[in-house]
């Protein structure tokens, strides 16, 4: 029998092609492609290792009971965020949706503060009060994390508002899943970013399917796009094939020069897949999409392997070096949950710390007065 | 001291704050030409110009959403809403982002952000345009709620919530802005949120109240006065979340009696919220019920004379003194 492509992902004729040599390469001589040096390159591949070696080990502690809730896997889709981070400047800022342990890791948290995080631990980088969807590190122009579909989307355009009110030349880029195009905050952004020119991008992370529903299904005229939605606001757009690094931080650079040079929003939409389901709790995968599907992607398009392909063929890297940094970083994300299993959870008393910043700064804000309300409390 | 109208209170402590510190900016509908719908905002565009004063479209999800992020980043937005209840349409962003930010980060994001503009009814604009959100509002930890009632509060209240690192929602009323009053000039007049003010002091009854219920509790503290002899205390809340515990139970042990009188709906409005505190706190203090009144329980009513009937007046304040104290009218 003929193998035939999987029909759940005919919406883009562009990504379900499988990669040439001249693919890989096509955005190679960009110039800031071709300014990057060795070092910077291993390091985007050992970012794309680690993301994967850190989720895979979650899934494991997940699998075990070791922590509640949801955990939404970017495995598959590290390419995006690795790109993307990789060509911001000092001044720029990113936030993003509830798929965020690999914007995490992207900008330098540190595995042990994200593993805890997902155990609900003290030593989490949000105190174990956040969990999964929510990490945050403002230190590293990092704005999180946020769970509610389309719900930060305001809040990039804010953070590129304020860059351009303090004079500062910078740019905010704000993530969102293709199944976030659809919600009417998404549009009033949009809206907003091209009227007052605020230097946002908004990157669509474009894996198929907003949970269980392709975009087929969910978003009109997909043959258009999504990212053509932004001609209605006269934003430039463009399309961007996620696997392929080079591809990813050329296309994102240009928005970022635009931001810097002209003030001007920019939508991107990164063709990408996840090989997880939506959570891992989302155990219907399988059903609305099919195991060849999957397998096509994992075998043709995975970010990891396009990148490792690329630094072989130019001479950065051998199998043993990468033998070495896919033992490193699956150390390191066994390292950090051994480090999560033995921290302790947060006290009691924490719950009601970090509510209110004049409560835990006193002597700061001219309040008075009761301000939480239980009669009595458990602990 | 100065005698304005608490529209001019308003307007001084935003010029004011527009001047002490660049990162205050205010953002809206109609904020900046059009000099506010309500004229809270008038001449200021004018004064400061387009980067401290922001016409925004009607997207409010959009730009308190907007506000939300850029406080991350040190600014201090006054977000307005030509009314309040257009709140609802930015829901998630007004409550669900600015509420759990600083908590979902651990402490290492802030979001001093002020959303404010008029909540309140008895303007004939029917039911979309009539809601006092307070209660809701305080029911979400990490948001702060106040709801001035005369000129020198609506200043002094202004100036401590752009100063404060937390998000506060400052619910005004289209009824109260032609108000005069006796405001202090002083460009550090702050009044602390969660300070509540005894507006009259009585040892009868205590009424407690907040926004635009404190004027019509004050008239018929001064009916039941003239006609019952009756000495009303009257304690105006002026911030419901934080909220000031020790002035409630410091009228109620001193007079044993308590109405409770707020323009919102009964069903989880502030005075249930009273009402239990009071009752486990002063119980032995109480030598009555404690008594509530709120808008009758419905949507606002358009038809002006039944919306005036809907709303709390200062004749179903005395009529409610006069059944706790058991005078016959």
């Amino acid at each position: 029998m003929k193998k035939e492509e999987p029909e759940t992902h005919d919406f883009n004729v562009g990504r379900s092609r499988t990669l040439a040599k001249e693919d890989l390469f096509a955005y190679a001589e960009d110039p800031v492609n071709k300014s990057m040096t060795k070092e910077e390159k291993i390091k985007c591949f050992t970012d794309l290792v680690r993301i994967r070696k850190f989720e895979q080990a979650a899934l494991q502690s997940y699998q075990k009971g070791k922590m509640g809730g949801f955990l939404h896997l970017y495995i598959g889709q590290e390419a995006t965020v690795v790109g993307t981070v990789s060509v911001m400047g000092k001044d720029d800022h990113i936030i993003t949706a509830y798929r965020d342990h690999g914007h995490a890791l992207a900008v330098g948290m540190n595995m042990n503060e994200c593993m805890a995080e997902l155990y609900g631990k003290f030593t989490g980088c949000s105190k174990g009060k956040g969990g999964s969807m929510h990490y945050f590190a403002p230190d590293k122009n990092y704005w999180g994390g946020h769970g509610i579909v389309a719900g930060q989307t305001p809040l990039g355009l804010g953070l590129a508002y304020a860059l351009k009110y303090k004079g500062l030349k910078g740019c905010a880029i704000c993530y969102l899943g293709d199944g976030a195009i659809n919600q009417g905050v998404f549009h009033e952004s949009l809206n907003l970013a091209s009227l007052w020119d605020i230097p946002v991008i908004y990157i669509i992370e474009n894996n198929g399917y907003s949970m269980g529903t392709s975009q087929n299904r969910s978003s009109a005229f997909p043959e258009e796009g999504l990212a053509a939605r932004a001609n209605s606001y006269k934003i430039e757009f463009d399309t961007v094939h996620g696997e392929n690094l080079y591809e990813v931080r050329a296309k994102t650079n240009v928005a970022i020069q635009r931001a810097y040079e002209e003030s001007r929003p920019t939508v991107l939409e990164i063709f990408t897949y996840r090989y997880y389901g939506h959570s891992i709790a989302d155990a219907n995968h399988q059903r609305y999409r099919t195991k060849e599907e999957i397998r096509h992607y994992q075998e043709n398009k995975d970010p990891i392997n396009v990148w490792e392909q690329i630094l072989i063929e130019e001479g950065h890297l051998d199998e043993a070096q990468v033998k070495e940094i896919d033992k490193a970083a699956k150390e390191e994300a066994k390292a950090s949950v051994k480090f999560a299993d033995e921290s302790p959870f947060p006290p009691p008393q924490e719950i009601l710390s970090d509510v209110y910043h004049s409560v835990d700064n006193p002597g700061t804000h001219t309040n008075e007065g009761e301000i939480f309300f239980n009669d009595q409390l458990p602990f | 001291m100065a005698i304005i109208t608490y529209r001019q209170a308003l307007k001084d402590a935003l010029a004011e704050e527009i001047e002490r510190d660049e990162n205050v900016f205010i953002m809206g509908e109609e904020v900046a030409q059009y000099n506010g719908a309500y004229k809270v905002t008038e001449g200021l565009w004018k004064r400061f110009g387009d980067k401290r004063l922001v016409d925004a479209p009607i997207s409010e999800a959009g730009f308190i959403g907007l506000g939300i992020g850029a406080s991350f980043l040190g600014l201090r937005p006054v977000i307005e809403m030509m009314f309040f209840s257009f709140v609802f349409v930015a829901w998630d962003q007004a409550v669900n982002n600015a509420s759990t930010i600083r908590y979902m980060s651990g402490g290492k994001v802030n979001c001093p952000i002020v959303i404010r503009g008029p909540a309140n009814g008895g303007t004939n604009v029917g039911a979309t345009h009539s809601h006092t959100p307070e209660n809701m509002v305080a029911n979400f930890p990490g948001l702060k709620v106040v709801c001035p009632a005369t000129p020198a509060d609506a200043k002094g209240l202004m100036k401590s919530a752009i100063r404060d690192n937390d998000p506060v929602f400052f619910m005004e009323s289209t009824l109260l802005y032609g108000n005069e009053g006796e405001v202090p000039d002083d460009e550090d007049f702050l009044i602390p949120l969660g300070k509540a003010d005894v507006k009259r002091e009585g040892s009868d009854i205590t009424i407690i109240t907040h926004g635009g219920c404190v004027l019509a509790s004050l008239k018929a503290a001064d009916a039941l006065k003239k006609a019952h002899n009756i000495d009303c205390e009257v304690v105006d809340l002026r911030s419901i979340r934080p909220l000031d515990k020790a002035a409630i139970l410091k009228s109620v042990k001193k007079t044993n009696r308590v109405l409770l009188v707020e323009e919102n709906k009964p069903f989880c409005g502030v005075g249930a919220q009273l009402s239990h505190m009071i009752q486990r706190e002063a119980f032995d203090y109480l030598d009555a019920p404690i008594h509530r009144i709120s808008a009758v329980d419905a949507p606002a009513i358009y038809s002006p004379p039944l919306e005036k009937i809907q709303i709390p007046d200062a004749a179903l304040v005395a009529r409610e003194v006069r059944n706790i104290l058991q005078i016959k009218a």
